[in-house]
């Protein structure tokens, strides 16, 4: 299965290997910096690439490629899935999953990757085994070892590998029992330049932070438990009751972890909260051109739409960019292109080319999903229980603005501020 | 290694050799000028006594090894340590050694003893964590030291244990693949393990040793479906893969019809128009759909139920979160299920490309391949297909070859108008590649050729050079197929040779030119002229297509463009290119007549102007599904090493039989009945039909199927073995022989008593045999799906346990519903335990059958007889067992006050509920005491804690004023004493109830022998890990309650346990305990989780006691300790 593990940096260096079967040469690296090369995006280069004697699949996160060696036939989704399951233990034991961080600890990321593959084939990749294994690293542990020479390897063995639930382990003991949830539904949608919706879909998730103590067994019911009619569960549901009862019963892990993620599809409307508006013209006889974008709040009930981000990918022509939004502030990163103005609510215009507008908002008009009731069995004690809802904007885009036929042949150079708060940009190009 | 090439290698070919970089290198700290001193302070610290320096020292050789530095000349320093005491350092250590044992043979085998000692460790997961590392080390030496280990380790107790050496299996392999032969052997052993910890990595070290054995997988087979929902996403994986290639070989195709169909549609679909095929296409599928029960009927399909059972077991895993699962189970569907069923793994791919790019990358790759073969599946999800600007060229090209792949009459409007969006894209690549898209949907869906050929034209007018290049090379393919309709788009075309500069471009111009060069006659030549002008200008392909140009013009047009077709051959006859100057070379042969020109340039017209084929614009994806879906092979288009191939269908069906897993006694039973067999056969398949294939039998016909279920009969009862088959199947071995033997004498004993019997008894005994396959059948079959409900259910070893005692419940039931007429029959145990395998009927109403008593009347006749050849150390004993069915105690659910008339009793009946193995049987008696009647009586709302089930009673339609009516439900309590609570409904009224069990009766008694006890409680107890196994209390026993007889019975009535016999087996009993203060033993199991319950009552003088009850549930073992306290007390 997977033989091998390099990590490499944005800037090309090979900085962590780690070898499950014998030691494959980190020179067959130099195929996969080739793909890299030829991949004018970091995030072109294919995931799967074929070199003589290997295969290299490699996912891409934290500006960091993750690249696994294989010699033959193995599901790439496997590999694929995998990666990222490292990558998701890195980011629970470090807090983030940098470079910086990797090369602080990598004698914990060796001894993680030791125990989640047994001769490439994954053995313990469950948190809550791995960190019964080995202690995540803080700063008082940290403080402690030095002082009194003890270490981040779990004294005790890991029994968690051997019983019925490896998500939990045993012994957990907490003075305050909380159990949070958190509904986060995000809205993707895409517009086309008459600004009704081509097509709208809802992501959520559930996400848990349990902390209780001994074996508790949950059940969460929902009041509209129809919404869910595409899931994917975490092990530790009960899948059969669910599909019984329309009840989630878990014990669940300890501490954070995603107890479900759910999909809405496009089939049910979903109303947007937010209109949005553009216009392009060009000056005649310059190469200056002027962009106006106009967001406002459609009817949201009486509900705020809050922290909006409009984010808008500007053609490489352009040289400059100013941007004016009536409400807000805004960025101009002269590298990506990029132009963003959050602003709080209300009618607003901001400026920048190109489809992509991004917005986060937290209202929307459909019904979401409503947790009913959270019961706990199998322990004596009253937890603390807490549950959220959030909605997000996804990948939220406006389509086909009229502005980009040809626009790439155009050469932004200037930006004018206008006080209309509309933002109008120069153009040096031919046209 | 030296140090000194260590050295070099470390340096990673620098070129300045000798100059040491300490900046890169912390560990080496700067300190020491010499390089080969340069590990002398880790090794300093190695050596030390103090643990920090050891850890310190590791962290930094750790830190080395990760940067790909060379570290191995401190192999001697790091190895000394593998003993030791730290556990941070020794885990390091192993690290070390796994590294660099291979370069460094000799000095790794001094670590050797070290795990070999702990190879022998009490501690099972110190047993696995050697095993562990002692594979890992590539030493070819150690081979047999390894494969020693990995036997010894395959019959370990700690299934941990034993997945460890599944793991170590393909190490072995890897390292000597002589051993092949022996390590299939450990990897049959382990397929036959029955827990999921064992089942994903021993399916993996089967893949990797031998997957041509398939044949090792046949007896495995249901147990592998029926544990898959509970084993570890990665092993989930490589079984449903290693599944899907082991049901091609094994089972039909399920569309076999359809296929046939589909052959014989072609025909008419080649014949048909053009422009009608994709309507065709569409009303032939729904014609297949109406067609194809017809052809069921001709020649009827039957689906394998152990197909079925795949296919119904992997569906669960469509909600995995692993998307690495989700794309196993697709495939396993794509390749696999029918027709109709396909269309569920739809949803859950679709759900999948909301994540990582990576992920979505393979998706679609496996979707757009789908989607050629099946677009009806993915149609409703068009719009999650659309591209957004945010994701990547690789992504955006996938998604656009699943939209063309989708697209057909109806959504190709909406698809076109999302495809002009895209073309105004900044993406460069992905635009080309939407042009192309829109050409393979204009040669696909005739009718909107010209749609998108108008399009196409529009964008020749693009100001991007790119996209305009890319619409002419799509255009002069589309033109192909009606040229003569287009000559104005030719001209247009033609005029763009002035401002077009992309070669291939310029190249599909004049290639349409000289093609159709009759539907312009004047511009042709004036193009030739300009081309003539620019030739010594033009890239190659550009000026191949120039001379073919010129040859058409000439033969079409000599008068006009002799000249310059001479021009330009003569240009190209001195071209820096080869390919030109031959190229210059043939054609002028061919086209200008000389006197040397042979036939062939008489043909010329005909060879340059035939007729040419209109290209078929193909999805590169077409065909891919030979390829087993989601492989690496199938992502790449080419076979990857390892690979297997995923077979063809079977044209007919191997012996389903194989899959039967044997059960000794089953088949020594047959052997010695077969005559009887024989008689009884017919009603016996034909009678489980019903039960053999509930998903089939719908299609199958009952003529054809009792051929077809026949076969499966044998097997269904096989699998019934498999139950029986339990983990302690070497300790009942002797037990079973020793029945065997009994049962022979038995038999003996029957043959001679019929004489004396009346027939028809003889005839009942013959029924009832039957009666007794079909139930035991039943039974299993019902055990498999409980399994399948119960997702917590651990192994199908509890569950087979489940259905044995179960058995013996029923069978102690029988006894005592005809207990007055053969006492004689509970005397013995252990005859009770051969009555089982006989007496397994498995009645589903609680009342006694009317065929219960003569049935039982014989058998005690015979048994009597046979009793009486053995001696009973206790004659009291047995009646003691009996006796809590008769003084049930029953509870009061619902009072008649309460209840306005109506009161509900319950109790626990004891008998196994037949629905569901896992649930304790609760008898209702409502009574109706009011004046009107009762109607409607049923349950509502049922609230339960988590895991627990119910089985609701049927609905009582009426209740007579006065009448008193029962009522079974079944509870699954989940092994907790919690309430069930429910609402009990009439036609008027609600009534909030709830049902609570004592503890006692959370179990079913099971059958032991005292060997087996003793054995189990050493168990129990050895297994301390998972917590105290053993409550022990001392009490002082009631003054009535000191003779054996009332001990047994307060006990059994408090709970629902089954006595062991002492003294029965006296040979292997080493102490028996003195007459005077005798103990008891009783067991029984958990209900839910076939947990063991062992209670041991020892008696002493003065009606002292010592209470033992030994139970893997603390919770169970101390309430249970109560009651039986309270119970004996009193």
């Amino acid at each position: 299965m997977i033989h091998s593990l390099f990590l490499i940096n944005a800037s090309g260096d090979i900085f962590l290997e780690k070898h499950w079967k014998s030691v494959v040469s980190r020179s067959v690296c130099d195929y996969f910096f080739e793909a890299q090369e030829r991949a004018t995006e970091p995030e072109n280069v294919p995931p799967v690439i074929p070199t003589p004697h290997h295969y290299l699949i490699s996912v891409l996160r934290h500006r960091i490629y993750f690249v696994a060696v294989i010699q033959s036939e193995v599901p790439p989704l496997f590999v694929i899935e995998f990666l990222h399951r490292v990558v998701d233990t890195f980011q629970d034991y470090f807090g983030v999953c940098t470079e910086a961080a990797i090369k602080d600890n990598v004698v914990v990321v060796y001894e993680l990757l030791e125990e989640m593959l047994d001769n490439g084939f994954p053995l313990a990749t469950e948190s809550n085994i791995l960190k019964e294994l080995i202690k995540p690293p803080t700063i008082l542990r940290t403080m402690v070892n030095t002082i009194t020479g003890s270490t981040n390897v779990g004294e005790q063995l890991p029994t968690g590998q051997l019983s019925v639930v490896p998500w939990r382990r045993t012994g957990v003991k907490y003075t305050n029992n909380e159990a949070y949830f958190d509904v986060v539904e995000e809205i993707d949608a895409i517009i086309d330049k008459s600004g009704s919706t081509i097509t709208a879909e809802i992501q959520g998730v559930i996400d848990a932070c349990v902390k209780l103590t001994g074996m508790p067994d949950l059940t969460l019911s929902f009041m509209n438990p129809r919404l869910l009619d595409d899931v994917s569960f975490h092990p530790c549901v009960r899948f059969k009751r669910w599909e019984a009862e329309r009840i989630l019963s878990f014990i669940p892990p300890d501490g954070n972890f995603r107890l479900l993620s759910y999909h809405v599809s496009s089939q049910n409307l979903v109303a947007i909260p937010v209109y949005i508006k553009h216009n392009i013209t060009f000056r005649e006889g310059s190469s200056q051109g002027r962009f106006d974008l106009t967001l406002g709040p459609k009817q949201t009930m009486g509900k705020a739409v809050e922290s909006v981000l409009v984010s808008s990918q500007l053609p490489r022509g352009v040289l400059n960019a100013n941007l004016n939004p009536t409400q807000g502030t805004y960025t101009f990163d002269p590298v990506t292109k990029a132009g963003r103005t959050p602003a709080e609510v209300g009618s607003r215009s901001a400026g920048s080319d190109a489809p992509p507008a991004r917005l986060a908002h937290t209202a929307r008009e459909v019904e979401r999903l409503k947790v009913n009731r959270l019961d706990m069995y199998g322990e004596k004690y009253k937890p603390f229980k807490g549950i959220k809802y959030m909605t997000k904007a996804g990948k939220f885009q406006r389509d086909d603005l009229v502005c980009i036929t040809g626009v790439s042949t155009l050469t932004y150079e200037t930006v004018t501020l206008e006080p209309s708060s509309i933002i109008t940009f120069t153009s040096a190009g031919p046209n | 290694m030296s140090a000194n090439s260590a050295f070099n290698d470390e340096k990673g070919g620098s070129s300045s050799v000798g100059e040491p970089e300490y900046g890169h290198d912390p560990a080496s700290g700067g300190i020491f000028s010499s390089d080969y001193k340069r590990h002398d302070d880790l090794k300093e610290m190695l050596d030390s006594n103090k643990d920090s320096l050891k850890l310190e020292a590791m962290k930094r050789i750790v830190a080395m090894i990760a940067r790909g530095k060379n570290t191995s000349d401190l192999f001697p320093a790091v190895v000394k340590n593998v003993a030791c005491k730290n556990i941070e350092v020794k885990k390091l250590v192993y690290v070390y050694l796994v590294r660099y044992a291979e370069e460094q043979q000799d000095l790794a085998l001094l670590s050797i003893s070290t795990f070999q000692r702990g190879l022998k460790d009490p501690n099972q997961l110190i047993r696995a964590s050697a095993l562990r590392v002692l594979s890992s080390i590539r030493v070819t030496i150690i081979v047999p030291i390894m494969m020693l280990a990995i036997k010894e380790a395959a019959s370990d107790m700690s299934p941990y244990v034993r997945k460890t050496a599944a793991h170590a299996i393909p190490k072995l392999y890897s390292l000597d693949p002589e051993q092949k032969d022996q390590l299939i052997e450990v990897i049959e052993k382990l397929l036959a393990d029955k827990t999921t910890l064992v089942a994903g990595s021993v399916v993996m070290a089967f893949e990797e040793v031998c997957p041509e054995r398939i044949d090792l997988i046949h007896k495995n087979y249901r147990k592998l479906c029926n544990l898959l929902i509970d084993v570890e996403e990665w092993g989930q994986v490589v079984i449903i893969n290693m599944l899907t290639r082991y049901a091609r070989t094994q089972f039909l195709n399920p569309n076999m019809n359809e296929s046939l169909l589909e052959e014989g549609s072609d025909k008419t679909f080649y014949g048909s128009d053009e422009d009608e095929e994709e309507e065709e296409e569409e009303e032939e599928e729904k014609d297949k759909k109406a067609e194809a029960p017809a052809m069921a009927k001709r020649k009827p399909y039957v689906m394998d139920p152990d197909h079925r059972l795949l296919l119904r077991n992997t569906k669960p895993l469509l909600q995995s979160r692993n998307a690495a699962v989700v794309m196993a189970v697709a495939q396993l569907y794509f390749h696999l299920a029918p027709k109709a069923e396909v269309g569920v793994i739809a949803k859950a791919l679709v759900r999948l490309l909301r994540s990582h790019s990576e992920v979505q990358y393979v998706v679609l790759q496996n979707v757009a391949t789908m989607s050629i073969k099946r677009r009806g599946m993915f149609e409703p999800y068009l719009k999650s297909f659309y591209i957004r600007s945010t994701d990547p060229t690789q992504i955006k090209v996938l998604k656009l070859e699943v939209l063309t792949n989708l697209a057909n009459e109806t959504n190709i409007s909406t698809i076109l108008r999302e495809f002009q969006t895209y073309i105004k894209s900044m993406d460069k690549d992905f635009v080309a590649a939407t042009i192309q898209a829109i050409g393979r949907c204009a040669t696909n869906i005739g009718e909107v050729r010209d749609t998108c050929l108008n399009g196409l034209v529009q964008l020749l007018s693009n100001r991007d050079e790119l996209v305009v290049a890319e619409s002419v090379v799509v255009i002069k393919k589309l033109l192909q197929m009606q040229p003569e309709k287009h000559s104005d788009i030719i001209k247009h075309m033609a005029k763009l040779t002035d401002n077009i500069q992309v070669p291939m471009a310029r190249a599909s111009i004049l290639w349409l030119i000289g093609e159709y060069c009759e539907h312009v006659p004047k511009i042709a030549p004036d193009v030739l002229r300009k081309m003539a002008k620019s030739f010594t200008n033009e890239e190659d392909i550009v000026k191949l297509q120039i001379i073919n140009l010129a040859a058409k013009l000439y033969l079409t047009n000599s008068k006009q463009t002799k000249l310059l077709t001479q021009y330009v051959l003569n240009l190209a006859k001195y071209d820096q290119n080869y390919d030109i100057r031959d190229r210059a070379r043939f054609i002028r042969q061919l086209i200008v007549p000389t006197e040397k020109s042979g036939a062939l340039s008489k043909y010329a017209k005909k060879l340059f102007l035939a007729l040419k084929p209109a290209p078929v614009l193909e999805s590169p994806f077409k065909d891919r599904d030979h390829f087993q879906l989601g492989s690496l092979s199938h992502l790449l288009n080419a076979k990857a090493g390892g690979y297997q191939e995923l077979p063809d269908w079977p044209e007919a069906a191997p012996d389903p039989s194989v899959r039967n897993v044997e059960v000794p006694e089953w088949t020594k039973c047959s052997s010695r009945e077969k005559r009887k067999e024989k008689k009884v056969e017919k009603p016996f398949y034909s009678d489980s039909e019903g039960e053999s294939g509930p998903t089939e039998s719908a299609d199958s016909e009952s003529d054809s199927a009792s051929s077809s279920e026949s076969g499966s009969g044998i097997e269904e009862s096989g699998s019934g073995s498999e139950s029986e088959e339990s983990e302690e199947g070497s300790e009942s071995e002797e037990e079973e022989e020793e029945e065997k033997e009994k049962d022979k004498k038995k038999k003996k004993k029957e043959l001679k008593k019929p004489v004396q019997e009346s027939e028809s008894e003889q005839s009942s005994e013959e029924e009832r045999k039957h009666e007794r396959k079909s139930k035991q059948r039943k039974s299993e079959s019902e055990s498999e799906s409980d399994e399948e409900e119960e997702s917590e259910s651990e192994s199908s070893q509890s569950e087979s346990e489940d259905s044995e005692s179960e058995a013996e419940v029923k069978k102690k039931k029988k006894a005592a519903e005809s207990k007055p007429s053969s006492k004689p029959v509970k005397k013995d145990n252990k005859k009770e335990k051969k009555e089982m395998s006989l007496l397994d009927l498995d009645d589903f109403e609680p009342a006694p059958s009317p065929q219960a008593t003569p049935v039982n009347a014989f058998l005690s006749n015979s048994l009597a007889t046979d009793l009486e050849g053995l001696s009973l150390s206790d004659a009291v004993l047995s009646p003691a067992t009996i006796s809590p069915s008769s003084a049930l105690k029953s509870y009061e659910m619902l009072h008649r006050i309460t209840g306005e008339g109506l009161s509900v009793e319950y109790c626990f009946s004891r008998q196994p509920f037949s629905p569901d193995a896992n649930m304790v049987a609760v008898q209702m008696q409502f009574t109706n005491n009011a004046t009107s009647d009762t109607k409607n009586l049923h349950m509502e709302d049922v609230k339960l804690q988590s895991g627990m089930r119910v089985k609701e009673f049927p609905e009582i339609e009426l209740l007579p004023a006065g009448e008193m009516v029962t009522a079974v439900m079944g509870i699954d309590f989940c092994d907790s004493t919690q309430a069930a609570n429910f609402q009990l409904c009439t036609h008027t009224r609600k009534f909030f109830v709830s049902i609570q069990p004592p503890v006692g009766e959370l179990m079913r008694p099971i059958f032991l022998t005292e060997n087996e006890f003793k054995k189990e409680q050493e168990k129990l107890l050895l297994g301390q890990l998972m917590g105290m196994n053993e409550i022990t209390e001392k009490l002082t026993l009631d003054v009535k309650c000191r003779n054996e007889h009332s001990i047994v019975q307060r006990v059994t009535t408090a709970a629902n346990l089954s006595r062991v016999p002492c003294g029965s087996d006296k040979e292997c009993s080493p102490p028996v305990p003195p007459p005077d203060h005798p103990v008891h033993r009783f067991a029984g199991r958990t209900v839910t989780s076939s947990s063991l319950v062992l209670v041991t009552v020892a008696t002493k003088e003065e009606g002292a006691a010592k209470l033992t009850i030994n139970c893997e549930k603390m919770v169970i073992g101390t309430m249970l300790v109560k009651d039986i306290l309270l119970a004996l007390t009193q």
